[in-house]
């Protein structure tokens, strides 16, 4: 059966445990421009990892190299034990891919999806009608079963979608964006499917663009910034790099803004935007303190924000000041 | 499983899956009949008095020239069918499901096996179709034995292999649907240059070689020859040989489209 490909037992004590998931100098470049630029991973067996980045950073060519769908143009992996470029055949048998754009036939119903999954992974017919029915009531498809995909709702799909992967019982699944354009409610669903397979002792591959989902899911988190992992580490060690939430000031008047940037002093300056921030960590009492100061200096900006540790923050402490102007005029918007 | 009984039954659900559209959504498919009978009519009804002038040295009437361009007709109906194809093929490389697929450790081949399979029978099933259109309009084949039938069938089965093999690649290179339709234009436009409607020596002599050199003429022709006793010549082997050059030339072509990295 294919349910025994991967040797991936635990009980090696004092040892590392086995890699579901390894990469060294993963490479790949869309003519000129070049999308991932060495990229080292070690994901062990039975784990989360969230790989965090935001749009273009290159999280959805990783997953299209480690699921075998594109080849690296350098580097070497290996995911489930085998080698990505000697045996993808091996891999595949092994992995389970959700894609960000879902990966359903639109033009026949969820029921007949999954019964297509449970044929090309040669269940039998029995089995395979066994298999789709259990995973379309576990996922909450079994009214919308009879209908053909391509009517669901977003999140309706990406549960499909899941629920498709899951056929094969992969040990080893893929999730790219798994909640983008999803609602609150659906993203919260979605969560508690991901905790549901990892306690399943699933190895799950993440990308998200959301901090506060990687925070919430991953054991490990990297960060890919420009086709490079910027900083790799639990959710807890990402966060000591990240130097807390500041308070934003935006003024109208360039004279005042500059009388207020000089009064202030240990500000960081936004000139183009005419803004200023002043670190803080949200708290009412920090908050006040820095009120009182601004009443002292007599400084009255036109627009104050708080703005809570986020993404941003993580890019503008792992990847230098370049980004932190476009990324700030963003919030103001 | 053996690779080979693995190819099988991968390339067995995909076509499943081609079928289930096709019956799903028969739309396209009923669309790309209309213009094989449409032309049947007309010819046979509108142009075909001064038509069945032109051939036989002048003495044919309606029926004859029924006979005369039916054989052209089937094979039409072929060419349009593939269309279809080519179209059905780029719509369903945009699907996220042939990435899911591409993923998946099925047969790598079969993903375009099944829409080969599915296209030569839906290209039966139109021939079948337009035949009993043409039957019912007074078609008649002269004389052919049961022989010649069988080979008639297994003629339209080769071509339409040829021409969706073809039509897959086309579909493959194809952004999106309407480009998949004009890169599949040929298909359509061929058997209109071909001696479908007039015999080859009535038209221009600069014209004759177009009309001559391609796929359509040939296997007319043997058609022809096997429903209605005209001479086949070495139309029979010239169609074989065109059958199984553009069925390996869209094998390696589509394949080696489908191999590559997607976008």
């Amino acid at each position: 059966m294919p349910s025994s490909v991967m040797p991936m037992s635990n009980s090696g004590d004092g040892q590392k445990p086995p890699a579901a998931v390894s990469a060294v100098g993963l490479r790949k470049s869309y003519g000129d421009k070049l999308v991932l630029d060495g990229i080292d991973l070690r994901i062990p067996a039975g784990t989360v990892f969230a790989l965090l980045g935001p749009n273009g950073a290159g999280k959805t060519t990783a997953v299209k190299i480690l699921s075998t769908l594109i080849t690296a143009d350098g580097g070497q992996a290996q995911v489930g034990g085998h080698d990505l470029a000697a045996d993808p055949q091996a891999v595949r048998a092994a992995i389970g891919v959700t894609g960000q754009f879902s990966a359903v036939d639109g033009l026949i119903t969820g029921e007949e999806n999954m019964l297509l999954m449970a044929d090309l992974h040669h269940l039998s017919k029995q089995e395979g009608r066994r298999v789709a029915a259990e995973l379309l009531e576990r996922f909450d498809l079994v009214e919308a079963a009879k209908k053909p995909a391509s009517t669901y709702s977003g999140g309706m799909k990406r549960r499909l979608d899941i629920a498709m992967t899951l056929v094969g019982n992969p040990r080893i699944i893929f999730l790219d964006e798994p909640t983008t354009g999803l609602d609150p409610r659906s993203r919260h669903n979605m969560w508690g499917i991901i905790r549901e397979l990892v306690s399943d002792g699933v190895t799950v591959f993440l990308t998200t663009q959301y901090l506060d989902e990687a925070d919430e899911l991953a054991d490990r988190i990297a960060v890919l910034n420009d086709g490079k992992i910027a900083a790799e580490g639990t959710a807890d060690e990402l966060k000591r790099l990240i130097p807390g939430g500041h308070v934003r000031l935006r003024f109208s008047d360039p004279d005042v803004y500059q009388a207020a940037a000089v009064a202030l002093r240990e500000v960081t300056r936004d000139d183009e935007a005419l803004a200023l921030q002043i670190l803080c960590d949200g708290s009412q009492r920090e908050l006040r303190v820095i009120l009182d100061w601004l009443d002292a200096a007599e400084i009255e900006a036109d627009e104050l924000t708080v703005h809570t540790p986020d993404l941003d923050d993580v890019f503008f402490a792992l990847t230098g000041g370049n980004n932190v102007p476009n990324q700030s005029k963003e919030t103001v918007r | 499983m053996s690779a080979f009984s693995l190819a099988v039954r991968d390339s067995n659900t995909m076509l499943r899956r081609n079928l289930l559209h096709a019956r799903r959504y028969p739309s396209l498919t009923l669309n790309l009949l209309l213009t094989p009978i449409m032309l049947l009519l007309l010819f046979v009804y509108i142009f075909g008095d001064v038509m069945s002038a032109g051939i036989g040295g002048g003495g044919a009437d309606r029926s004859d020239y029924i006979a005369y361009i039916v054989p052209g007709i089937l094979l039409m109906t072929i060419g349009g069918t593939v269309v279809g194809t080519a179209v059905s093929v780029s719509n369903d490389m945009t699907e996220g499901i042939i990435a899911r697929f591409r993923t998946m450790a099925i047969h790598r081949g079969s993903v375009l096996v099944g829409h080969v399979v599915g296209s030569v029978l839906q290209s039966v099933m139109s021939v079948v179709l337009v035949g009993a259109v043409a039957v019912a309009i007074g078609f008649r084949s002269t004389d052919a034995t049961v022989l010649e039938w069988l080979a008639a069938f297994g003629l339209l089965v080769l071509f339409a292999m040829a021409l969706t093999w073809i039509a897959v690649g086309m579909g493959l290179i194809s952004p999106n649907a309407e480009a998949a339709s004009n890169n599949a234009l040929p298909m359509i436009l061929l058997p209109l240059f071909s001696s479908a409607f007039i015999p080859i020596d009535t038209m221009p002599g600069w014209f004759q070689p177009i009309a001559e050199y391609q796929p359509f003429t040939p296997a007319i022709e043997t058609l022809r020859g096997l429903l209605l006793g005209t001479g086949i010549g070495n139309n029979g082997w010239l169609t074989i040989a065109w059958s199984l050059g553009l069925t390996v030339l869209g094998y390696f072509w589509s394949t080696s489209k489908f191999n590559q990295d997607p976008k």
